[in-house]
């Protein structure tokens, strides 16, 4: 079999091609390129955290705490605009809260030499309990109609999402800096024997200090383009994203155990969650179901390489 | 023929791309202590793994008690009665020594199939007890250290009722005390009828230990002779195939002015007052037993970890190293013993390694494929890595290329002081061969360099002096060509230079 046919990211093509197929048959409404194009704001929030998360995913690492600290930044961002503080100043601080909280993961994984895994386990329940101390079981509501152009809006009079743009931006920096950067480099090799880039002089820890910070930050901006979204905050928002997120790594090719993947392996997989979810909610599937298919989906793909494989031995071994 | 418990005819057995044992024979009596020796790569490992029915031969027969047999896996061998001891057992570190004793072969009680503990906890006292270990069996193995834990292995063979053992480099990791105790031990059951295979670099060893000895080379049987036929420069001349000089082909190089200086270099536990100065174009080798603290020594040098109390001090000023990325761009590298962990990233390509150590000198910190590749291949031409290409996965590389990557690594940093850990561990003889080259070369070019090792003719023949330590500290100094092996064990089990001469 050729090289082409053996990389994920054909695969992940194939099964988005077939989707869109599927889809266009079973509903006249799914190839309409306006509704295609709406579909996206129900994941770009998502879509956006995945970037980071795929490269603390390569490096060997995770960070579950991205959906709570979405939820405690936003709600420090709620109570300052509640008491008074203009919307943008409260984006800002929404911003610098999630960024703290992401240095504050860092910092901890790094000084304490401790798994990331159980550092952000930690603060997923503790960024999620400081959103639900802020707010209580309120909901902040009230922003003004000019905030929502930033989530809800559609980038300069195209039918083009403005939350869409912003993941195209941020995706194709991602992708240059994974790919094309020595930083890049480091990631990955990180993922793949962190003791010989420590004997290599690679600032290791440096590095991961800093994409947990920006995992922070990237969340706090999530944030921000939910609230817009929805117009209101609440401390349960984003509940289980993280999982989402992974869930869309994974699919994207990542290796969990780090070493491998690409940033154009996530983008696929996000859409092809992000469609097939679409396709079924114009087919009426419920919400509960829908989960089920995803969950299939992603067995599907991983087990297709390893059905291919077999197949091609026994190809090969009869030939 | 029939006073042979196990006999190999013929034995052949291939890799792709590589004949790892070729015709090779090996007979085993019982109650006899076989010595296998041969350098790396020579087939040692491939045989034990044939006998132990992890491989199977490609071509040849194995002779049970004169009864060919084929083992389907491991499980067959050991149900024959052959057990092997590795030099780093694995062992189940949360479970107790009796379930590690027992593990695979509980003891059941006859009608319920349930777990005789008591039974088992017994059996095993019995067994430590015949290896004089005064360990409770319930003890977590966790807390035994490596010469225990391979005491267990071997009560395991024994709760196995195995005839045939197989040691792999037994001793590697042992103090000269625990040594002894297991030499007491294998002499002990050599006496009970158990034959025994032993396998060990540590020429010596082999001398006191066995009755025969076997010597194999790249994979081809050279020969099989009574212990007390042969001296160990007829066994050394077996198994490298050439006389030690050429081996060594160090070449004299007057050392220039002083370039690195360690004053009272101390870390609490692991190494105490440690001085010494380094030339440029000096090779200066460290000779020492596991455990003295070289490797420590070395690592807290290099920044890895810290030390409490000295100075290190390169072209006449004070450094303050806190991290390898300091030591580096100060120009001190350090090739750390343990290659697959510390060294490289193996499932990465030889232009990423390479490269990996000079990123950042990389212009925008962009990844420039031009100018990685061709500094890659320079390395690769220069070192004379055997690859299909700089995109080759280093993980597929012989160990000798896999060491020479490492190598052009640092030779990529520029570096000033090289710091080589145990350099040709796990290599075969023509890449050691290579490896002593390229020291040379970098000794030729001005490079102060500390060479640690193991093997003693190694250090004797590299090196221009040589430091011995001994428990964290220095024993002794020797002078190029002033020194016997003798005169550096001697050191390094610690007994002082009067002594030595006077007995």
């Amino acid at each position: 079999m050729s090289r082409l046919v053996r990389r994920w990211e054909f695969i992940l093509v194939v099964l988005l091609v077939a989707v869109f197929i599927i889809m266009s048959r079973l509903s006249p409404w799914f190839l309409d390129v306006r509704n295609l194009f709406d579909a996206t704001l129900h994941f770009t929030e998502k879509a956006i955290i995945a970037l980071c998360m795929t490269m603390i995913v390569i490096t060997g690492n995770v960070d579950l705490s991205v959906a709570s600290n979405m939820a405690m930044s936003a709600a420090v961002m709620g109570v300052a605009f509640r008491s008074g503080m203009s919307i943008g100043a409260a984006a800002g601080l929404c911003l610098l809260v999630g960024t703290l909280g992401g240095l504050f993961n860092g910092i901890v994984i790094t000084r304490f030499k401790l798994p990331a895994m159980v550092v952000t386990l930690a603060s997923f329940s503790l960024f999620r309990g400081i959103a639900y101390v802020l707010l209580g079981n309120q909901a902040v509501t009230g922003y003004p109609y000019q905030f929502s152009d930033l989530g809800q809006g559609y980038f300069a009079g195209t039918i083009i999402p403005n939350q869409l743009v912003f993941f195209a931006v941020l995706a194709v920096i991602f992708g240059f800096i994974l790919h094309k950067t020595t930083f890049g480099r480091y990631i990955y090799a990180i993922g793949n024997n962190e003791d010989a880039c420590r004997y290599s002089g690679v600032p290791v820890d440096r590095i991961k200090l800093i994409l947990f910070t920006v995992s922070g930050l990237i969340s706090s901006f999530a944030a921000v383009l939910l609230t817009s979204r929805i117009l209101s905050t609440r401390p349960n928002i984003a509940q289980g994203f993280e999982l989402e997120v992974i869930t869309a790594v994974v699919l994207g090719g990542v290796s969990i155990s780090g070493g491998s993947g690409t940033m154009i392996g996530v983008v696929l997989s996000l859409f092809l969650i992000g469609f097939t979810r679409f396709g079924m909610s114009l087919l009426n599937v419920p919400a509960q179901v829908m989960t089920v298919l995803i969950g299939c989906l992603l067995i599907f793909a991983i087990l297709l390489p390893k059905l291919l494989d077999k197949f091609a031995q026994k190809s090969s071994r009869s030939a | 023929m029939g006073n042979y418990i196990l006999e190999l005819h013929n034995l052949t057995k291939r890799f792709p791309g590589v004949t790892a044992l070729d015709q090779v024979q090996f007979q085993l009596k019982p109650g006899e202590i076989h010595a296998l020796v041969g350098e790396n790569g020579a087939g040692k490992s491939t045989l034990i793994k044939i006998i132990t029915g992890v491989y199977q031969p490609d071509q040849g027969q194995i002779l049970l008690n004169g009864e060919p047999v084929s083992f389907a896996g491991p499980i067959n061998a050991q149900q024959a009665g052959i057990a092997a001891i590795y030099q780093d057992p694995t062992t189940f570190v949360e479970l107790s020594i009796a379930e590690n004793v027992f593990m695979g072969h509980p003891i059941l009680h006859p009608k319920s199939k349930r777990i005789n503990w008591q039974a088992m906890h017994n059996t095993t006292k019995k067994l430590l007890q015949e290896l004089e270990l005064d360990i409770d069996p319930d003890t977590p193995m966790k807390f035994l250290n490596v010469a225990e834990r391979q005491l267990i292995e071997i009560a395991k063979a024994l709760s196995l009722h195995s005839k045939i053992l197989i040691m792999d480099e037994p001793t590697s990791a042992l103090t000269i005390q625990e040594t002894k105790r297991l030499f007491d031990i294998i002499n002990r059951l050599r006496a009970s009828g158990v034959a025994i295979v032993f396998i060990s670099h540590r020429l010596d060893e082999v001398f006191e230990l066995a009755d025969r000895v076997t010597v194999l080379r790249d994979g081809k049987y050279i020969g099989t002779h009574n212990i007390n036929e042969v001296t160990v420069d007829k066994v050394i001349q077996m198994m490298v195939g050439r006389p030690m000089h050429e081996m060594y082909p160090k070449t004299t190089i007057e050392p220039g002015p002083e370039l690195f200086r360690v004053e009272n270099l101390t870390r609490h536990g692991d190494f105490f007052n440690i001085s010494f100065s380094l030339r440029r174009g000096e090779i200066l080798g460290i000779a020492g037993l596991v455990g003295a603290g070289r490797t420590e020594l070395a690592e807290a040098i290099f920044g890895i970890t810290r030390f409490n109390q000295g100075t290190i001090w390169l072209d006449q000023k004070e450094l303050k190293v806190r991290s390898p990325h300091d030591a580096l761009s100060a120009g001190i590298a350090y090739l750390p013993e343990d290659r697959q962990r510390c060294g490289l990233v193996l499932p990465m390509n030889i232009a990423s390694n390479v490269t990996l150590s000079i990123l950042e000198t990389f212009k925008y910190r962009l990844l420039n494929k031009p100018q990685e590749c061709l500094i890659a291949q320079q390395f690769v031409d220069k070192l004379d890595i055997r690859t299909s290409g700089i995109m080759q996965l280093v993980r597929n590389l012989s160990g000798g290329n896999q060491q020479k990557v490492v190598l052009a690594k640092w030779m990529a940093t520029k570096p000033r002081v090289l710091i080589l850990d145990e350099p040709t561990k796990g290599i075969d003889v023509q890449a050691k061969t290579a490896v002593y080259g390229l020291i040379n070369n970098l000794a030729a070019e001005g490079l102060g360099i500390i060479l640690i090792s193991s093997e003693l003719p190694e250090v004797i023949c590299m090196s221009d002096r040589i430091l011995v330590m001994h428990e964290g500290e220095i024993a002794a100094e020797f002078e190029r060509g002033q020194v016997t092996q003798e005169q550096i064990l001697q050191a390094a089990i610690g007994r002082r230079q009067l002594e030595a001469d006077v007995s």
